[in-house]
């Protein structure tokens, strides 16, 4: 059931995700703190899911918790910043609202929160706990009989957390189809190359041993992101989608630097990264 | 004086099969204790509305957290030293920031888990739970008040956190008894002492106002059963009335109702409070019956504890 992307929609998203990241880049160097790298690597499968795949209320910012919605879950919360932007390209709010971010009073908060702001599920930051929220709502929908799916957004270093294997385990034993999730496979991870913090390993390999269908692509190919996630439709197990993605990708200095894991650019680095997202 | 004992872990497994049926959005979880916590009775009526996730306190939380999230009201139990011990910041950041409708009643808390010891005896998880921005604290002291307190949990939108005794606990309410939520309740009028308690230890503080009697010393007993959000005007009108007051509960001094009882106090009505519970201390194995005296918490040793101070 995998239809080909035409040229025209891949420019159309590319254009779209340019867009994603400068905002990303201008809300963080506004805030003067945030996390650049992880926002910038997971932009483009966000852009892909949120404006081809998932389902919501037209009117999203009057009715942000339509009944049969699909839901997201920003497992690694610190990458708020990429999930803001396209909540605000979608209409959840109004792109304005961007420049509050992580200032005093904004729904924006560092790390997101269900309660301030529509499009959030449920608040996040500390990591590990996406895929385990994930299960309970993909129960509870299947109680409801309810066909909508659930995608949870995790970082790879966040997959040293043991509770997502409490949750793999959770998800493959209860046959939770609707389930999909993703492991952001930037490689990097605060302290340094998540190989030489604490080696990941086969990420495949361990999703399979745990009952998963697993696909791995290219994070950053908008025709192989498509093509997951269309393949993830209709799994009859639960289903990950490890996606090579590079840190910091866009802005050529900060691409595949850890250092830029959680630092806001200046004046001057802004400039150049706003330069080359033309 | 003779009470009927009941297993207060089935009335809550019962209670929680009559909540199932009145509510289909009631949903149980487990994390392999269900014999032993009795969300057995649940699973049996309604197997779809359980779920068991395994050895997996981290997993049990966060489970709810996102079945609460579809509107559900997931009761989750498991032995109150993993539930708010190895899961706590699933609780803290998960289900209490968002304010998740997610009710967790936890067994086994503790000295009289008794046998399995220390590493089994939660001392700590009331004050684990109190400090964490909207959670509800129940400790319920008998049969009656177990099962009024669930069904309070299941009215009541938020996170609840209530702890079920292991042992089976003497009736001391009958079904005249209401459960309410923000007020502590008198058991008893007396003018020297007032002793403020909760859970296993009511009974054995009723006990010991009797022994106090005999010695000329009237006690004021206020049964508090919801620790958060405590209800400081009994408290503070018993302190006004006796000007000393006793704490008992079957958890560490520090952090427990005897903590919450001086923040009122100290800040409202200073007057002298000492707190009776286990001390800075690990348990041990024993019978119930051996620890309670042990730690002094039987209505005898509370009773000789109480007149020692009071000499």
């Amino acid at each position: 059931m995998i239809s080909q992307v035409s040229k025209e929609d891949i420019k159309e998203i590319e254009k779209v995700s340019k867009k994603l990241r400068r905002n990303v880049l201008l809300m963080i160097h506004n805030a003067k703190s945030g996390h650049p790298g992880g926002s910038l690597s997971c932009i483009d499968i966000l852009n892909v899911l949120f404006t081809k795949f998932m389902k919501y209320y037209p009117d999203c910012e009057s009715n942000p918790n339509y009944k049969y919605r699909d839901r997201f879950i920003l497992s690694k919360g610190h990458a708020s910043a990429s999930l803001y932007a396209i909540l605000a390209h979608l209409g959840f709010i109004k792109e304005d609202e961007l420049m509050t971010f992580r200032k005093f009073g904004s729904r924006l908060q560092g790390h997101p929160c269900s309660f301030k702001m529509p499009g959030i599920e449920v608040s996040t930051g500390s990591l590990g706990q996406g895929l385990s929220i994930g299960c309970g709502m993909a129960l509870g929908l299947r109680l409801d009989k309810i066909n909508s799916k659930i995608y949870v957004f995790m970082g790879d270093g966040e997959i040293e957390e043991g509770s997502v294997w409490e949750a793999a385990m959770n998800a493959s034993h209860n046959k939770l189809n609707n389930l999909i999730a993703f492991v952001d496979r930037n490689r990097l991870q605060i302290d340094g190359s998540t190989e030489s913090v604490k080696s990941v390993g086969d990420i495949k390999a361990k999703f399979e041993a745990f009952g998963w269908n697993t696909i791995e692509i290219n994070g950053h190919n908008i025709q192989e992101i498509y093509n997951a996630i269309s393949v993830a439709q209709t799994s009859d197990k639960p289903f990950v989608i490890i996606a090579d993605t590079i840190k910091g990708y866009g802005v050529s200095f900060m691409a595949n630097n850890p250092g830029w894991h959680g630092k806001a650019p200046n004046d001057e680095q802004l400039e150049q990264a706003l330069k080359e997202l033309e | 004086m003779q009470r009927e004992c009941k297993s207060v872990r089935s009335v809550y497994g019962s209670t929680l099969v009559e909540l199932g049926k009145k509510n289909k959005n009631i949903v149980v979880l487990d994390a392999d204790l269900s014999c032993s916590t009795q969300t057995q009775l649940f699973a049996k009526e309604f197997p779809e509305r359980f779920f068991n996730v395994g050895i997996a306190e981290q997993d049990l939380m966060t489970t709810a957290a996102g079945l609460s999230c579809t509107g559900k009201i997931p009761f989750v139990s498991t032995f109150a030293m993993f539930a708010t011990g190895r899961a706590w910041e699933q609780i803290r950041n998960t289900i209490c920031y968002s304010n998740l409708n997610v009710k967790i009643a936890a067994t086994h808390g503790g000295i009289t888990v008794g046998e399995d010891g220390a590493s089994h005896q939660a001392l700590e998880d009331i004050s684990l739970m109190r400090s964490i921005p909207n959670m509800t604290v129940i400790v319920p002291a008998d049969a009656e008040e177990t099962k009024q307190a669930v069904e309070f949990a299941a009215s009541y939108k938020g996170p609840v956190y209530i702890r079920i005794a292991r042992t089976s606990l003497p009736d001391i309410f009958d079904s005249s008894y209401k459960f309410t939520p923000y007020k502590a309740m008198i058991m008893r009028e007396g003018d020297d002492i007032t002793l403020i308690t909760n859970g296993e230890t009511l009974v054995e503080t009723l006990d010991c106002a009797t022994i106090l009697e005999e010695k000329g010393i009237s006690s004021e007993i206020i049964n508090m059963p919801v620790v958060k959000p405590i209800d400081a005007e009994t408290i503070i009108k018993s302190a006004k009335k006796t000007n000393r007051v006793f704490t008992i509960e079957n958890h560490s001094v520090i952090g427990g109702l005897g903590s919450a009882v001086c923040e009122v106090l100290s800040e409202n009505y200073p007057v002298k409070v000492t707190r009776i519970g286990t001390n800075d201390e690990f348990g041990q194995s024993g019978t119930a019956k051996e620890l309670m005296n042990y730690y002094g918490l039987s209505s005898v040793k509370l009773a000789e504890k109480i007149t020692g101070f009071l000499k």
